[in-house]
């Protein structure tokens, strides 16, 4: 059964279809990517998926589950977790304490404090601990946030250009922590413009334009598929 | 029939009252983003200064009309424009909404002193003398019919300006994006002076028109305008056609509750409240908003240490117990008010520091308080004030039901609304039962309250009040800061912060504050308690929405996020004042003044006072010299004030030099030798590189 299920989900904005009719299935333990030209509607979907806004039509499933009516809160309690394209850090309080607030909110609260230093080495942000996001780099910034949705211990994670401010160093060190999520049986659904991270740790990649799923396929397939291209770089 | 048309009228020239105050009202809030809770004032001041040159110095009319409404009205506009809101335009909207409360606190005040509240000022109505309109059988007097044809003025004067003038242009462009607008060639600095200036004028009109209909009175006036508010809300502070439509609803409302309202003792009051219960509603069933991402203009909250915590309430239960023993009973009934009402600024702290939520309705929440201790704790049963902090705590749940959908500007209407509706009408009523329980509230007059029985012992005498009060507010900051510390306060913040993320994180928003408002609503009750217990005799004047003003703009400058804030705000509310007064007694006016002026001038220092204090008198309470000596030559001073050695002046005045010298002395011995500042290019070549210095650049950077 898929982990995440997003069928016929439509969205206007007055006149204007942000959405028309989009469906994605992402699956445990596999990354699947979400791509498309800026205004494709690619944070949208992921404002529907995660209850911050309401559909005209359609549906989301976790787990099985029907979740379209559900509060952003008890989707979160289902295992869905996300981070925002536009930074949502919590900027007065410390990193520890950003993860931590998460920690709380989830499963192992319990284990609030463990969980927290355990990520917060995986992602290398041990030292930064007591820092306020808001005296980081974007790119940290996004790297905390990750950390922060990891805190929740979810099964379904959707990633808004997390490695956006990242240099090549660090995008491979995503790239391996996204694998390394992937075989916990995560299910990653990555909104991304860089393409060489979507072609490395994608299974499946959904490309959206104007509001519709025009492509879906392997990496491999959708590199060379001509709608996509034209999406890309216009039809001249 | 007759008399239902005779109403109808009546309503529909209330109605374009609220009318044209309600799209002055609008017009501002879509140019600016500020929403004006000083619109109504401006109004009022209108009024005042309206009579004070037709009834006061017999100008004719016409030229008094051209005076305000041409050249007062105009120039208060620009004023407030150029000198309270430019500055905050860059800041939150907390920041904006500070000043505009601020404005409304100063006016009030600034119209009292100017013109005596105890000296009736009827002002005659519009062709008072001519004889009545009949229109079939309806009669219309011709200030009404003046009224009605001003509003249908207005209505097609503003829609010519915004859709045929480059103005208009101007400032419809400005309501959807004030910094493209600024692209475009157009300026949205002066659209919005042109919309403070024609917002102010029909304030004026509206404030004049209203003024011969009801009594001219500061408070009263400024508070007529929650009517206009509410239709400004019918158009969701952005539609001119809806804001008309809304007062039309009010205005017929209040005239037919006025006619057809049941005649018994509990009704009255709730055709003074109808327009704020309207507004309540109205608040509401307003659409759902999408819950607010990341505030970005946040002040700090400090996080208080357990150590730093006890030390403070140390120091309040020393300060408490000192005034105590100085103070005679007069005084210490007026200075006791410095730790109830700390306990009732504290309430702040959890509310809007930490969690975001601007409430205007504290000081109502502590009117509850007193009232249920007042008639429980009779004989200062300990439970009682149990069951006063429970009962307020359960009035501040309730206001959180819109807090849901609410924020900022909308949250502290529909607060101030709750605070009109009990002042106006819940707290007038008298007793009642619900299933054999007798209920009663300030029984259309006052209630005696008296102390609380503790151990086996009476407190009753303004000493042991005193210092009960300060054991309360000292209790009240640990709790807090405990609560600052916790998981719960974690949550509260990160809950202002972003609403989105912490949502997706699976953070219920309806649970959290439900929570918070309890909590703070019973803090606030706890501080109205003993508020009541010092003053012996409470009214339900003493905890209206214009007495609670001034409270929560001493709370916003002492800073909002700070534990201190409960103390400071206390002291700085009651103190300063009372002692100007004991010392001048014809500055009262000017003292009234005080907490405005302090609001405008403050209100964007987001960090407030408190923590300043800290950070200023750290190295005093770091020393292990100055402090010791600090100590002891306090205990010095007291003791020769308690033996009448010196006076008052000598006590409170040489304390105050003496220890501002010892902090003086001892920042000067904690300061370090300045290292000469070698600038960023140069670190790693001028001096050795830090390992420190990688996480500046890198927060250089972040910062652009």
């Amino acid at each position: 059964m898929a982990s995440l299920q997003v069928s016929g989900v439509t969205v206007s904005f007055g006149g204007n279809r942000a959405l028309d009719g989009v469906a994605l299935t992402a699956e445990a333990g596999r990354v699947t990517g979400l791509i498309g030209p800026n205004g494709a509607g690619k944070s949208t979907l992921f404002d529907v998926a995660s209850g911050l806004r309401r559909p005209s039509s359609g549906q989301v499933r976790l787990d099985g589950r029907d979740v379209t009516r559900a509060r952003p809160s008890a989707r979160a309690r289902h295992g869905l977790a996300r981070t925002f394209q536009r930074l949502e850090l919590f900027g007065r309080l410390s990193v520890r304490d950003n993860l931590l607030v998460a920690a709380e909110l989830g499963p192992e609260r319990r284990r609030a404090d463990r969980i927290v230093t355990e990520i917060l080495h995986r992602l290398e942000l041990t030292d930064l601990a007591d820092t306020s996001p808001d005296a980081l780099p974007t790119g940290v910034g996004r790297l905390v946030e990750v950390g922060r949705a990891l805190a929740i211990r979810p099964k379904v994670l959707l990633l808004d250009e997390p490695a956006a401010g990242q240099d090549v160093e660090e995008t491979e060190r995503f790239a391996e922590l996204l694998r390394a999520l992937t075989d916990d049986g995560t299910a990653v659904v990555l909104v991304e413009h860089d393409m060489s991270l979507v072609m490395a740790v994608c299974d499946e990649v959904y490309v959206l334009d104007l509001g519709k799923i025009i492509a879906v396929g392997p990496p491999e397939v959708i590199r060379s598929d001509e709608t996509v291209l034209a999406a890309y770089l216009g039809d001249a | 029939m007759d008399q239902f048309l005779t109403f109808g009228i009546v309503g529909l020239s209330t109605a374009a009252i609220y009318a044209v105050i309600g799209s002055g009202l609008v017009l501002t809030y879509t140019t600016t983003g500020v929403f004006n809770f000083a619109h109504g004032a401006a109004g009022m001041l209108s009024a005042f200064m309206y009579w004070q040159l037709t009834v006061g110095w017999g100008w004719p009319v016409p030229v008094a009309l051209v005076v305000v409404l041409l050249v007062l009205a105009p120039g208060f506009g620009l004023l407030v424009e150029r000198f309270v809101l430019r500055p905050v335009q860059a800041l939150g909207e907390a920041e904006r909404l500070v000043m505009t409360v601020a404005l409304l606190s100063g006016l009030i005040a600034t119209a009292r002193w100017i013109w005596d509240p105890n000296v009736a000022r009827p002002l005659p109505m519009f062709f008072a003398a001519r004889k009545p309109i009949h229109l079939g059988p309806a009669v219309i007097t011709w200030h009404q019919a003046i009224t009605m044809a001003v509003a249908v003025a207005v209505a097609i004067g503003l829609r010519i300006l915004l859709y045929r003038t480059r103005a208009g242009a101007e400032m419809r462009a400005a309501v959807d994006d004030r910094a493209l607008v600024g692209l475009t060639g157009a300026d949205p600095v002066r659209a919005g002076r042109v919309s403070w200036i024609l917002g102010t004028q029909l304030a004026a009109i509206g404030g004049i028109l209203i003024a011969p209909t009801v009594t001219l009175d500061a408070a009263q006036l400024s508070l007529l305008i929650v009517s206009a508010y509410t239709a400004a809300v019918f158009g969701r502070l952005r539609s001119l056609p809806l804001t008309f439509l809304g007062a039309v609803v009010v205005g017929c409302m209040e005239s037919y509750l006025t006619g057809y309202l049941p005649q018994n003792e509990y009704l009255p009051g709730l055709r003074l409240a109808a327009p704020a219960f309207l507004l309540f509603l109205a608040l509401l069933v307003f659409p759902h908003r999408r819950l607010r991402g990341r505030e970005r203009r946040l002040a700090r909250v400090p996080v208080p240490t357990a150590r730093g915590t006890l030390v403070f309430a140390a120091v309040v239960i020393a300060f408490g117990a000192v005034l105590a023993s100085l103070l005679g009973e007069a005084d210490l009934i007026t200075y006791g008010a410095i730790f109830s009402l700390g306990v009732v600024a504290l309430s702040y702290v959890p509310l809007a520091g930490y969690a975001g939520q601007v409430s205007l309705c504290q000081l109502s929440m502590a009117g509850i308080g007193a009232v249920v201790w007042g008639h429980l704790g009779a004989h200062g049963q300990l439970w009682a004030l149990g069951a006063a902090i429970l009962v307020s705590a359960a009035a501040g749940a309730l206001v959180a039901l819109p807090a849901l959908r609410l924020s900022g500007v909308y949250l502290a209407l529909g607060t101030a609304a709750f605070a009109v509706i009990l002042d106006r009408w819940i707290f007038g009523i008298p007793a009642f039962h619900v299933f054999g329980l007798r209920i009663a509230l300030f029984d259309q007059g006052s209630v005696d309250v008296s102390g609380p029985r503790l151990f086996g012992l009476r407190l009753d005498s303004g000493r042991e009040l005193m210092v009960f009060a300060a054991v309360c507010l000292a209790l009240a900051s640990i709790g807090v800061a405990a609560l600052r510390r916790s998981r719960f306060g974690r949550r509260l913040i990160a809950l202002r912060d972003s609403e989105a993320a912490y949502a997706t994180l699976g953070g219920n928003l309806l649970v959290a504050k439900v929570a918070v408002f309890a909590l703070a609503s019973g803090i606030a009750g706890l501080g109205g308690a003993l508020y009541g217990m010092q003053q012996r005799t409470v009214t339900a004047d003493q905890f209206s929405l214009i007495a609670g003003l001034p409270i929560f703009l001493v709370a916003v400058v002492g800073g909002l996020g700070a534990v201190g804030n409960g103390l400071f705000a206390g002291t700085a509310f009651v103190a300063p004042t009372n002692a100007l007064i004991a010392i001048a007694p014809g500055t009262a006016n000017l003292v009234a003044l005080l907490p405005g002026l302090a609001g405008v001038g403050l209100g964007h220092n987001p960090d407030g006072i408190v923590s300043r204090f800290r950070r200023q008198w750290e190295p005093l309470a770091r020393d292990r010299i100055a402090l010791p000596i600090l100590l002891c030559v306090l205990a010095l001073a007291w003791a020769l004030r308690f033996t009448d050695v010196i006076n008052d002046w000598t006590y409170y005045g040489g304390s105050l030099v003496i220890a501002a010298a010892l902090r003086a002395w001892a920042s000067a011995r904690q300061a370090e030798p300045a290292e000469p500042e070698i600038p960023v290019e140069w670190w790693g070549l001028r001096r050795a590189w830090r390992p420190e210095d990688e996480e500046v650049l890198a927060r250089g950077v972040a910062a652009g």
